[in-house]
């Protein structure tokens, strides 16, 4: 069977997250003159995570610049830009060095369309890796999704695989509202397999839809970013002990889209949410919030017991990882669940 | 031969036939432009500064003094409609300082593009809004250049990026002068020193209180910013110092502002009120463009009287539209979240009530 598939299937292209992210640029660049890029080494350093290799060698000084260590002056400066007309990607080394600049990117991006009665549009991107890396410790950690997922006049995606950070990025600037773009650093190497269709030029992911990445019955699991592969790798695990989950992945913060979401917990009644902030007025409570208001009008009518199970952040996931790739799961603190019908004793 | 003009006129003007007085105001023999002194202005790494005369035509005169006396009088008007609670939130006025944005605009062109903080109103004005418009923000209503939806510190209009309500960023104004000469922008930089920071004074707040040499590196201009003129010779240069390409330049224009910091403020607890009324008296922006004016028969005294009529009219009107224009509708709280976006919904206070967005 599998020689036999092997014969019939081509070769998919493998592409890295920050390739793709590369390629979206590029294109974008390419596309529309008053689009740049500036930030911190993007231009003679080729990114600080080698994101933007090759844009200066291409572009040059006009469209790909970099900046002093000011982030304050430079996303201002960015955000002035954009009101001139122009639509500039601004990147932050990490987003943890977004909040230096962060009214800049709130009061001067965020609300200024609706404080000027629709007269200001301010079509920037602001765009770096986001949450946890390997080791850097609390100040070079923080996952920015819930604080900047939080205002209105923003938009937020958040990239898993190679497929959804070209597709995000390429949506993001054409968009003409201020966009935030939360990638992830331990993403940046990943390969994923890269479809025909997203090779195209003109390959966008709308931002605020969800992708249901697997589907299922028993329990829906909803995440964003490098959780979602976790999710996956979970529902692998269970699918064995006959439990199969639907994950999806959020692929943008803001707007959410919580029909997708709403629609398979109707199917499985079951949901949890994951993510690398904390749990604290974080992603998840806000999913559960609005699953909660939806379901009172919904499940209630339909449904004798619509559960929340809890939502998980990530480190609660025991997950073991040896020093030559070997990963153990832990099953999770049990949770008894009314009208659950796998078992009592145990997380399913 | 005068005083019998001046009998005439009265007696005509009397009659309220307009054209009459005005063709008997014209035959008087006004000079076409007048030269005048202006002050030197302080320089930091600049080998030569703005001139020390400049040239004034009648035209320009009459304009700038429309254009100020507007100024003044709609921050007065704004003033009265605040205490009567028409004008809620924030309102920082700008009286005192008018030489400032009427100078500035006088100095540069309509495709030049211009920002600044929350003391806006004028140069919203001098940036081609309608006082109509910027009352009408003022007081929140429909009819307000951003659909009452900005207020005070939010006014946009053709090359004019407001109005912005959060400053007070003294690392971002250095970040700014170090990319901006780095990349020789073609940016000036100006600081309206009105001598206080809300409550503190200069001398409290400021390490070195000469403004203009902050830049460093960047050279230095420092300016009579109640003297419209030296105002305008001032913006000239520094406009003429940037398109020549040799990036930024900062220009300090010395000046005061006869309110409190904003309505909450009386202004009077951090200095005195001779200090205010000296200001007022000696260096009142308005009085000495109409001074000099006068005094080089550039304009007659009865001239600059009537237009001050036309502008308390046009202040009227514009005040009566601002208090009567109904407020913008509750169904349009949503709009504007998006730019470009199809319309979506929005949730309220609780999840049943829902504002639609319409970008």
């Amino acid at each position: 069977m599998a020689a036999v598939s092997g014969l019939v299937r081509r070769p998919l292209q493998q592409m890295t997250v920050r390739d793709a992210i590369n390629q979206g640029m590029d294109e974008e660049l390419e596309r529309d003159e008053k689009v740049f890029l500036l930030g911190e080494e993007v231009a003679q350093y080729d990114g600080a995570y080698k994101v933007s290799r090759g844009l200066w060698k291409k572009y040059g000084d006009k469209r790909i610049i970099d900046t002093p260590i000011s982030e304050m002056g430079f996303a201002g400066i960015a955000v002035g830009a954009a009101m001139a007309g122009l639509r500039p990607i601004c990147e932050f080394m990490t987003f943890n060095f977004s909040m230096q600049a962060i009214d800049q990117v709130i009061n001067s991006a965020a609300k200024t369309y609706y404080m000027s009665g629709g007269l200001q549009p301010v079509p920037i991107v602001f765009r770096g890796p986001n949450g946890a890396s390997a080791g850097v410790a609390a100040q070079h950690s923080q996952c920015f999704a819930a604080w900047y997922g939080h205002c209105p006049g923003l938009k937020v995606v958040s990239p898993w695989n190679s497929e959804d950070a070209k597709g995000l990025i390429k949506s993001a600037i054409r968009d003409n509202n201020p966009v935030v773009v939360l990638e992830n650093e331990l993403m940046y190497g990943v390969p994923f397999e890269f479809p025909a269709e997203a090779q195209s030029k003109d390959f966008l992911v709308p931002i605020g839809k969800a992708k249901v990445e697997r589907q299922g019955t028993h329990i829906t699991v909803v995440s964003h970013s490098r959780p979602v592969g976790h999710c996956l790798e979970a529902a692998t695990v269970l699918s064995k002990e006959g439990i199969e989950c639907e994950v999806i992945n959020m692929r943008t913060i803001r707007p959410m889209d919580i029909d997708t979401i709403e629609a398979s917990v109707m199917k499985t009644n079951h949901l949890i949410t994951v993510e690398g902030g904390w749990p604290q007025f974080g992603v998840g409570a806000e999913i559960c919030a609005r699953i909660m208001e939806g379901i009172s009008e919904k499940l209630v009518l339909e449904y004798s017991q619509a559960v929340i199970i809890m939502y998980l952040n990530i480190h609660w996931i025991k997950r073991s990882e040896t020093r030559d790739g070997q990963v153990t799961w832990f099953n999770l603190p049990c949770v008894q669940l009314p009208g659950c019908s796998c078992c009592s004793s145990h997380w399913c | 031969m005068r005083k019998m003009l001046a009998a005439v006129s009265r007696v005509l003007a009397g009659a309220a036939q307009k054209p009459a007085s005005r063709v008997l105001v014209a035959s008087r023999n006004f000079a076409n432009d007048a030269t005048f002194e202006i002050k030197k202005c302080d320089l930091h790494r600049l080998e030569e500064g703005p001139p020390v005369t400049t040239v004034l035509t009648r035209e320009d005169g009459l304009k700038y003094y429309r254009m100020m006396q507007t100024v003044r009088r709609m921050e007065l008007k704004a003033d009265q409609l605040y205490k009567q609670k028409i004008i809620r939130g924030f309102c920082h006025l700008c009286d005192g300082q008018e030489a400032c944005c009427v100078g500035l605009e006088a100095g540069i062109n309509p495709t030049d593009h211009l920002i600044t903080a929350y003391r806006a109103h004028g140069f919203t004005f001098t940036r081609g809004l309608s006082v109509r418009e910027i009352l009408a923000e003022l007081t929140g209503r429909r009819g307000g250049c951003a659909k009452g939806k900005g207020g005070s510190m939010h006014m946009y209009a053709k090359n004019f990026y407001g109005g912005n309500g959060i400053v007070g960023a003294q690392g971002q104004i250095f970040e700014a002068y170090n990319m901006a000469a780095l990349w020789k922008l073609p940016c000036i930089f100006i600081c309206e020193n009105n001598r206080y920071g809300m409550g503190t004074s200069v001398e409290r707040a400021a390490a070195s209180t000469d403004y203009y040499k902050r830049g460093d590196f960047i050279p230095g201009l420092r300016v009579d910013g109640m003297d419209i003129l030296c105002v305008r010779e001032a913006t000239r240069f520094a406009a003429a110092y940037c398109r020549s390409g040799k990036g930024p330049i900062l220009m300090e224009l010395q000046t005061y502002r006869y309110h409190g910091h904003s309505m909450s403020d009386p202004g009077v607890s951090y200095r005195t009120r001779e200090e205010i009324q000296e200001v007022r008296s000696k260096s009142d922006p308005i009085m000495l463009l109409k001074d000099r004016m006068v005094n080089s028969n550039l304009a007659s005294v009865e001239e600059l009287k009537e237009i001050d009529v036309e502008v308390r009219k046009e202040i009227e009107d514009a005040a009566q539209f601002a208090t009567a224009d109904p407020e913008p509708p509750l169904e349009e709280l949503g709009y504007h979240i998006y730019s470009s976006d199809p319309p979506f919904e929005v949730r309220g206070a609780n999840q049943w009530i829902k504002f639609k967005s319409v970008s």
